[in-house]
């Protein structure tokens, strides 16, 4: 029998295949798992568009070099073997040798220099290859990435959706950045990943069957995979519950939730989303009003009860989230939180230099983007009143008015979801970085600006040393937390759902559903 | 020719509007703040500052509003609705797919609604103080006054999960193999559900409706006519009666054909029917102009199609209409 992967393996590869493969029962080939995306594809090509939507079919039909286990340690997956040299500057993957792209031609280095050049050129996250200065191909299995700088966040995005490798000689036909726009990206397309396109119907479906020639031998396991496309989470909770969906995934509404875990014939879970790393949050501009000042923004969070959201809002569905980064990172460092105290917020609000006149202190403004987090920001609402802050919540029509309003930094507070997307540089540095104030949604809106974070930010980038890299992101929770741009409250409650019978390893690593699932199989 | 006449001026009206709806939606769309590059970045889970600019570039988004309005409105002269900023694809290619299913939704709800309407309203004209009136009353009420999405929820947890006879949504089921008639027989259990659902809302007007004219009929004189020359009841209500009750409530059909369509978008949401309310949902939420404005077009469309069905419906059942339209 071939070995699934040649050459050399890392212990802790080793031994977590092994404990996966305890733990597991045997699994079995064939069968049509049907599964759910709950929104409309823009896209299936994951190398120029990213998003839990795309992240789905794009994992499946594009493999990237690496794979992470639930432990977040990279596996291999097109590289079979990989090595940063020890000034930082040079990433060596040599790939496998069996890997074919759907059409039968095989996946070469050229193949991974050119998806670089394209991810680069065209993906919504310019810092992933930011720093990847040059690829270059000394024989047909070797890529070597040229960097100019040490970049350990590399790895992570060498994985998950974050690196598809796409073939050049389909999208190679025209300008990198007419591949956004390519013909392939939604028909026929073509990867290399264990399952292939059989037919994209926007609005209603994408069905994608085995390859054959995956390069893993003996994978995937399942015949076929039956994504149908299910915007109303009302409509797919019943889906799960009678059974017409057997598996699905990014469920985030707590009554929903909690409702589909009464029903005996699933398992809903909220692990394998660390990675995604998605966070709600109540996010304060620095840079105008009251909120300019520290000891405001404390008292708010002091006045606002974590608890009451959790049980109340969340419905026990979310973890604690107290600082920037994701809990199941492995960068997280938790802090102490504001529990609630409603004399020290007036106390600082009163040493802030507002007391209360005509029972109040202050008026200010909360929005919010999307319907679901109203509950949230009429909490707030409520809350602040009991330490005499007057607020008004501003619900903006649809997400890009909220998004505009953000994105210029034309509100007070707001309700607000970002996501880590794996390595602290790609996700996080966003938020507080100082170079990217007010620069479009999901840029650092809140205007915060702290040379010290923007100095921890730019040493923890370069750090190879993942001790010290750890300490470097340790100080950065710590004054972000303290020093309140956002008040960081729950994680988004994200769960997958499964029918507890008939689906087997069902992707619950880091990255969701936009990882391979060639291991799930149905009993 | 006076027909052909007629058509003419509706054709000239047609184009005034289509013009009037694309251009106001434009402009009114271009006066809400944000744009598509935010909902595609949100579709992407944020995106850096330079691709936000760089696909405004792209759709010309960056331009002065004329500029915008001019090139728009001149290429849908030349018959071309533009692409999708959110999709990638000819708007003209993405209605074209999701139209038949919007189309069979709507024609097939507004035609059951129509003849449930019509049975129950002339059965409870007969009896007007009767049990089963007020039972028809109750009914259509009750239809009329709920939201559809809550109707189509409960119809849902009815009888998708605690009677499993219906799929919960979608058009189709794909893991299906089977000749045309398996297909077609997957599509009509997929389409009662939302069917009734959309149905449920327009049956209260027309059986009201029925209802009225049915009770002025029946005490006209013909009627009377008809019962002393020894008519059968049956006869005298269903032959006589109704086929003089029926034009107002043709009227009203047309009249209602545009609600119908609106009504589509939320049963579509609720059921996942891949036609153009899901589009139009989407889009609307995405800002993808393109797009919502090509729905407009098409929907307008339709709904000038359908006033025109609705005449040439009249002139069947009452003779005495003329092509005056």
């Amino acid at each position: 029998m071939r070995h699934i992967f040649k050459g050399l393996m890392t212990a802790t590869a080793l031994a977590s295949m092994v404990a996966t493969a305890a733990h597991a029962d045997e699994p079995k080939k064939g069968g049509t798992l049907v599964t759910v995306l709950g929104s409309n594809v823009r896209n299936l090509n994951s190398a120029v568009q990213s998003g839990i939507v795309t992240g789905f079919p794009g994992a499946q039909l594009f493999a990237s070099p690496l794979r992470y286990d639930e432990n977040w340690d990279p596996q291999p997956y097109l590289a079979e073997t990989w090595e940063t040299s020890e000034d930082g500057l040079t990433v060596t993957l040599n790939l496998v040798k069996n890997a074919k792209f759907h059409d039968g031609t095989p996946l070469t280095s050229e193949d991974v220099a050119f998806s670089v050049e394209v991810i680069k050129a065209n993906h919504p996250f310019k810092s992933m290859f930011a720093p990847v200065e040059s690829v270059e191909t000394p024989d047909a299995h070797t890529a070597v990435l040229k960097l100019s700088k040490p970049h350990p966040a590399l790895m992570l995005a060498m994985s998950g959706q974050l690196m598809s490798i796409i073939p050049k000689h389909i999208y190679g036909d025209g300008e990198i950045t007419d591949v956004k726009a390519h013909p392939r990206n939604n028909e026929n397309v073509v990867g290399s990943g264990p399952f292939k396109l059989v037919e994209f119907k926007n609005g209603e479906h994408v069905i994608l069957e085995r390859f054959d020639d995956f390069f893993i031998d003996g994978r995937p396991y399942l015949d076929k995979i039956v994504m149908r496309i299910i915007t109303d989470p009302a409509a797919r909770a019943i889906a799960y519950e009678n059974g017409e969906l057997h598996m699905g995934a990014f469920e985030s509404l707590p009554r929903i939730i909690n409702r589909l875990k009464g029903v005996d014939s699933l398992t809903v879970t909220a692990d394998g989303y660390g990675a995604i790393g998605p966070l709600d949050w109540l996010a304060m501009n620095t840079t105008k009003g009251p909120l300019a000042d520290v000891r405001v923004r404390k008292a708010i969070a002091y006045a606002v009860d974590k608890n009451f959201i959790h049980k109340a809002l969340m419905q026990g569905t979310a973890s604690d989230s107290t600082t920037g980064i994701h809990p199941d990172s492995p960068f997280y460092a938790a802090q102490d939180g504001y529990d609630l105290d409603l004399e020290k917020s007036a106390a600082l609000l009163d040493e802030a230099g507002f007391p209360v006149k005509d029972g109040s202190r202050m008026s200010l403004t909360i929005d919010f983007g999307w319907p679901g987090v109203k509950p949230q920001v009429e909490y707030v609402k409520a809350a602040l009143k009991k330490v005499n802050i007057d607020v008004e919540v501003i619900s903006s029509a649809d997400f890009p008015t909220w998004a505009k309003k953000m994105g210029t930094g034309d509100f007070d507070m707001s309700w607000d979801t970002v996501f880590n997307w794996g390595d602290p540089v790609i996700g996080v540095h966003r938020t507080y970085d100082s170079s990217n104030i007010q620069k479009g949604v999901w840029s650092n809106t809140q205007g915060y600006s702290n040379a010290r974070v923007d100095e921890l930010m730019a040493m923890a980038a370069v750090e190879t040393d993942d001790a010290k890299r750890k300490a470097l992101y340790a100080e950065f929770q710590a004054i972000i937390a303290d020093e309140v741009p956002v008040y960081h409250t729950n994680t988004l409650p994200y769960h997958t759902v499964y029918n507890t019978e008939k689906v087997g390893n069902p992707p619950i690593g880091i990255w969701g559903t936009s990882t391979p699932i060639d291991m799930t199989y149905l009993k | 020719m006076n027909f052909l006449q007629t058509l003419f001026v509706r054709v000239i009206y047609a184009i005034i509007l289509l013009l009037a709806v694309l251009v106001l939606n434009f402009s009114m769309m271009h006066l809400a703040p944000g744009d598509v590059a935010d909902t595609i970045a949100q579709a992407n889970g944020g995106a850096d500052a330079e691709v936000l600019e760089a696909i405004r570039a792209e759709y010309g988004l960056d331009q002065p509003f004329l500029v915008q309005l001019g090139r728009y409105i001149g290429n849908v002269l030349q018959l071309n609705l533009g692409y999708s900023f959110y999709y990638r694809e000819p708007v003209t290619e993405l209605i074209l797919q999701r139209l038949p299913a919007t189309l069979l939704l709507v024609f097939s709800a507004q035609i059951l609604a129509l003849i449930v309407g019509v049975l129950l309203g002339v059965i409870s004209a007969q009896k007007p103080n009767g049990l089963t009136s007020h039972f028809v009353t109750f009914i259509a009420l009750f239809g009329y006054s709920a939201p559809v999405f809550w109707t189509g929820i409960l119809l849902l947890i009815g009888f998708s999960l605690q009677f499993q006879w219906f799929p919960v949504a979608g058009m189709r089921d794909v893991t299906i193999e089977g000749g045309f008639w398996i297909k077609a027989w997957d599509v009509l259990v997929h389409l009662i559900l939302p069917m009734i659902t959309l149905a449920s809302v327009f049956l209260a007007l027309y059986s009201r409706l029925t209802r009225a004219t049915m009770l002025e009929q029946l005490r006209t004189d013909y009627v009377r006519t008809a019962y002393a020359k020894g008519m059968p009841h049956r006869t005298v209500v269903y032959q006589h009666a109704l086929k003089n009750a029926l034009s107002p409530v043709i009227t009203l059909a047309g009249l209602q054909f545009s609600a119908v369509i609106s009504g589509a978008v939320l049963v579509e949401a609720v059921f996942s029917w891949p036609g153009l309310g899901t589009l139009a949902f989407t889009s609307i939420l995405a800002r993808d102009t393109p797009t919502i404005l090509g729905i407009l077009f098409f929907s307008a469309l339709v709904v000038i199609v359908g006033n025109l069905l609705t005449d040439l419906a009249q002139k069947l059942v009452d003779p005495r209409i003329g092509g005056k339209g």
